[in-house]
């Protein structure tokens, strides 16, 4: 029977906890108990990890489970696999990819990491050169190239992975979208060093890296429509969560102020008020974004919060490194270390400031989403450019 | 020393959507503001002296409703809220049509509604009737949590003497609530002397209000009188956040709809993409202004001990998104937003005049400052 409705899910739900007491059974004895009863993402097919309820019913889970104290899945550590490779494998993978991938991954015994970016493919992520051949008597994909700002790579067991197959066609239709077994012996991560002193990122070395054609995901030469699955997957999860007044980056620089008097001017007061009005007013627009959603009516202001955040949080912080004063001069360390989570709030001024930078970079950059906005939502005609019908082997490099 | 304090998030999240009853009045004010408001009819009356449109008022006001919303039904009104009367006030900062809307139906009502009295009951339900125009004789620009001015006193007798200059829709008006030392009164606008200004923004018409000697019906006592011109000049400043949102909407949606068929080195001028930057981020200005507006028009209808910061934080965010928007539309329209005849520029007048209007953007962070307990150096 499918549990459809949120009594139903509840029932489960306590079902689960009465056969599996979270105190006195196992981490991960419980999360493959959770997956198996079809809770752990509810709107999934039965049998993977679902029931086909609608999606909102997942909240009333969640809250659940986390009432009982059960353990979760922690999503933050495996977020490229939940957020990213899970969407994307559901839609275009075959029965037996589904069956082998998705457990694993949302019980975190697998991390994703994602090879989409290259040095020279950033936000013309089309343009990318990452080269697969198939080797027709193994039946393999012979994969050569370089990713690059690829989270998690150095802990990741599996790789969502698009690469060129066919030079000859136009950028976007010679890609072809493979899973890739980050173990492989050709498979190199070396980590990147930031602008913040850490390596929060890697560079990918792929030398014939060796994929087998049932690790391919959706047809040859259509990679470009999967892909385009992951990146919309990608950019949904932000401005649905709810954050309380003074959350976020102001919370600091309000702390700062108030508690410091002695470190204020009438000059960084009004950028103050400024920014602590605009930081209320995109909580607001959040807000309102998350009760448009609940009622079944999706606006337009998504494409926007990615936005928003992004110029707050880079205008905030360099004004807290600005009224630290002297203060403001120091940095916390600058020692290479590899974070395994990126926690703006726990860290110093100057780390918030530079790591920031990052916001208008990271998942679409700010042009690109302005340019995404003004021609999906206003209307806007998109510029007229000549690569759409140009082999990809022509293209200007 | 203590513990400074953060400002807590109301408990209970605003509701910033809009309800089917608040779409059905926007429609119906915007029916009769497209056929009746339209901008060429605007240009042909605000150079002549009477620059409203009494036949228009009618409608809006006792035709669908709307000056009476915030009016409890069992004095008249249709005891709506003032989520309602945002929904009127989008629409005619859409339209800059000149109506007493702001002044009559919201800045002079909470002021009889504050007065709690028997005596302010009678005009109240001829201002919800739409049968008589009512402004507050304050300067447009009077904001809440200023000082109250002290230019009107009582020679005697309810007899008040005194000027108030910047009075909007004065020359519109039948009654005045005048601010006297002794109290509140309701003057008949033919026993004052109105003298029309030149105003930057050409559709809500200011006037120099002299009083001399002039009657008056005392409404209020000095305490009550200061209390409910204070309630209404923070309701008030709140809803004109919506007006700003209506006027910064226009703007958006001619912008892009003009560069969308405007063509300039054989493209549409709005394929340029430094273009189209700009109007993907006044649209996310506008969006985020809408939330804003909303708040707090919700929290006025409900009363929130949170409205103070809300309308502070909507009125620091709202004028400048409705300045920016005019202007930009001026801009992207080039030689064209320089014309008269085209309306970019009475948005532009009313968009900078309600910038001024109720307390400036900066006022209202001052505001914000003391609300949130970040005080200045």
């Amino acid at each position: 029977m499918t549990a459809t409705t949120a009594e139903q899910l509840l029932t489960r739900v306590r079902g689960l906890l009465a056969a599996h007491p979270p105190a006195t059974t196992p981490r991960t004895d419980f999360l493959r108990a959770r997956f198996d009863a079809g809770l752990a993402w509810v709107h999934y097919p039965e049998g993977l990890g679902g029931l086909g309820a609608p999606r909102s019913l997942q909240a009333v889970v969640d809250a659940e489970l986390e009432a009982a104290g059960a353990p979760d899945n922690d999503p933050r550590r495996i977020g490229i696999g939940l957020g990213m490779a899970a969407p994307t494998i559901l839609a275009y993978g075959t029965e037996e990819q589904k069956r082998r991938f998705l457990r694993p991954l949302w019980l975190g015994e697998e991390v994703w990491c994602q090879l989409f970016s290259e040095p020279g493919a950033g936000s013309d992520l089309a343009a990318l050169g990452t080269r697969a051949v198939l080797e027709e008597e193994s039946g393999e994909w012979v994969v050569d190239g370089q990713k690059v700002w690829t989270s998690s790579a150095h802990t990741a067991r599996w790789a969502i992975l698009i690469a060129r197959t066919d030079p000859a066609q136009p950028k976007h239709r010679g890609i072809t979208y493979f899973l890739c077994d980050m173990h492989d012996p050709g498979v190199e991560v070396r980590p990147l060093r930031q602008i913040t002193g850490e390596a929060e990122f890697n560079e990918v070395f792929l030398t014939g890296v060796r994929i087998p054609d049932a690790h391919r995901l959706g047809a040859v030469g259509e990679g470009w429509a999967v892909a385009r699955t992951t990146l919309m997957n990608e950019r949904v999860s932000i401005g649905g969560m709810r954050i309380p007044r003074e959350g976020g980056m102001i919370a600091p620089v309000a702390a700062a102020w108030r508690e410091r008097p002695a470190l204020r001017t009438h000059a960084l007061h009004q950028r103050l008020l400024e920014l602590w009005v605009e930081a209320e007013v995109a909580r607001l627009t959040g807000e309102r974004l998350r009760q448009q959603l609940a009622v079944g009516q999706p606006g337009p202001e998504g494409s926007g919060m990615k936005l928003t955040f992004a110029r707050l949080n880079q205008e905030i912080s360099a004004l807290e490194v600005e009224l630290l004063a002297e203060e403001g001069l120091s940095y916390e360390e600058w020692t290479l270390r590899r974070p395994e989570l990126v926690d703006f709030t726990g860290r110093d001024a100057g780390y918030r400031y530079l790591r920031a930078k990052g916001n208008s970079i990271e998942g679409g950059t700010s042009e690109v989403l302005l340019n995404i906005v003004a021609e999906r939502v206003l209307g806007l005609p998109s510029e007229p450019r000549d690569d759409k019908d140009l082999a990809w082997k022509d293209l200007a490099r | 020393m203590t513990t400074p304090m953060t400002p807590a998030t109301p408990s209970a999240p605003a509701d910033l959507l809009y309800s089917e009853a608040e779409e059905e009045l926007r429609t119906a004010v915007r029916s009769l503001l497209e056929a009746r408001g339209t901008p060429a009819g605007i240009l042909a009356r605000i150079e002549t002296d009477r620059p409203h449109d009494p036949a228009l008022w009618r409608t809006l006001a006792a035709g669908i409703g709307a000056a009476g919303l915030l009016v409890p039904e069992k004095l008249g009104g249709q005891g709506a809220s003032h989520r309602e009367a945002a929904v009127v006030l989008e629409e005619l900062g859409r339209a800059v049509v000149p109506t007493p809307y702001l002044t009559s139906a919201v800045l002079a009502t909470e002021i009889l509604l504050g007065c709690d009295t028997e005596d302010a009951v009678p005009l109240l339900r001829e201002l919800a009737s739409g049968r008589q125009v009512c402004v507050p004789a304050v300067p447009l620009t009077l904001a809440p949590g200023a000082p109250l001015p002290a230019a009107v006193r009582d020679s005697g007798g309810g007899t008040l003497t005194g000027t108030v200059t910047s009075v909007a829709d004065a020359v519109a008006a039948d009654v005045l609530l005048v601010l006297a030392d002794t109290g509140l009164y309701a003057v008949p606008a033919a026993s004052a002397g109105i003298t029309p200004q030149v105003p930057l923004d050409l559709t809500r018409p200011l006037a120099t209000v002299t009083l001399d000697a002039a009657a008056g019906t005392r409404l209020a006592d000095p305490a009550t009188a200061r209390a409910a011109v204070a309630g209404a000049l923070l309701s008030g400043a709140g809803l004109l956040a919506s007006e700003q949102l209506g006027i910064a909407e226009w703007c958006l949606t001619e912008t892009v709809g003009y560069l969308k068929v405007r063509h300039q080195f054989n493209r549409p001028v709005g394929s340029f993409q430094a273009l189209k930057h700009r109007l993907a981020r006044l649209w996310l200005d506008v969006a985020s202004a809408r939330a804003a507006a909303r708040a707090a028009a919700d929290a006025l209808a409900t009363q929130s001990p949170d409205a103070p910061l809300t309308v502070a934080v909507a009125q620091a965010y709202c004028s400048g998104v409705a300045v920016r928007a005019a202007e930009e539309c001026v801009q992207l329209h080039g030689g064209i937003g320089m014309t008269w005849e085209h309306p970019a520029h009475l948005y532009l007048k009313r968009a900078k005049a309600d910038s001024l209007a109720l307390g400036t953007a900066g006022h209202h962070r001052g505001l914000v400052a003391d609300f949130a307990e970040l005080p200045a150096p």
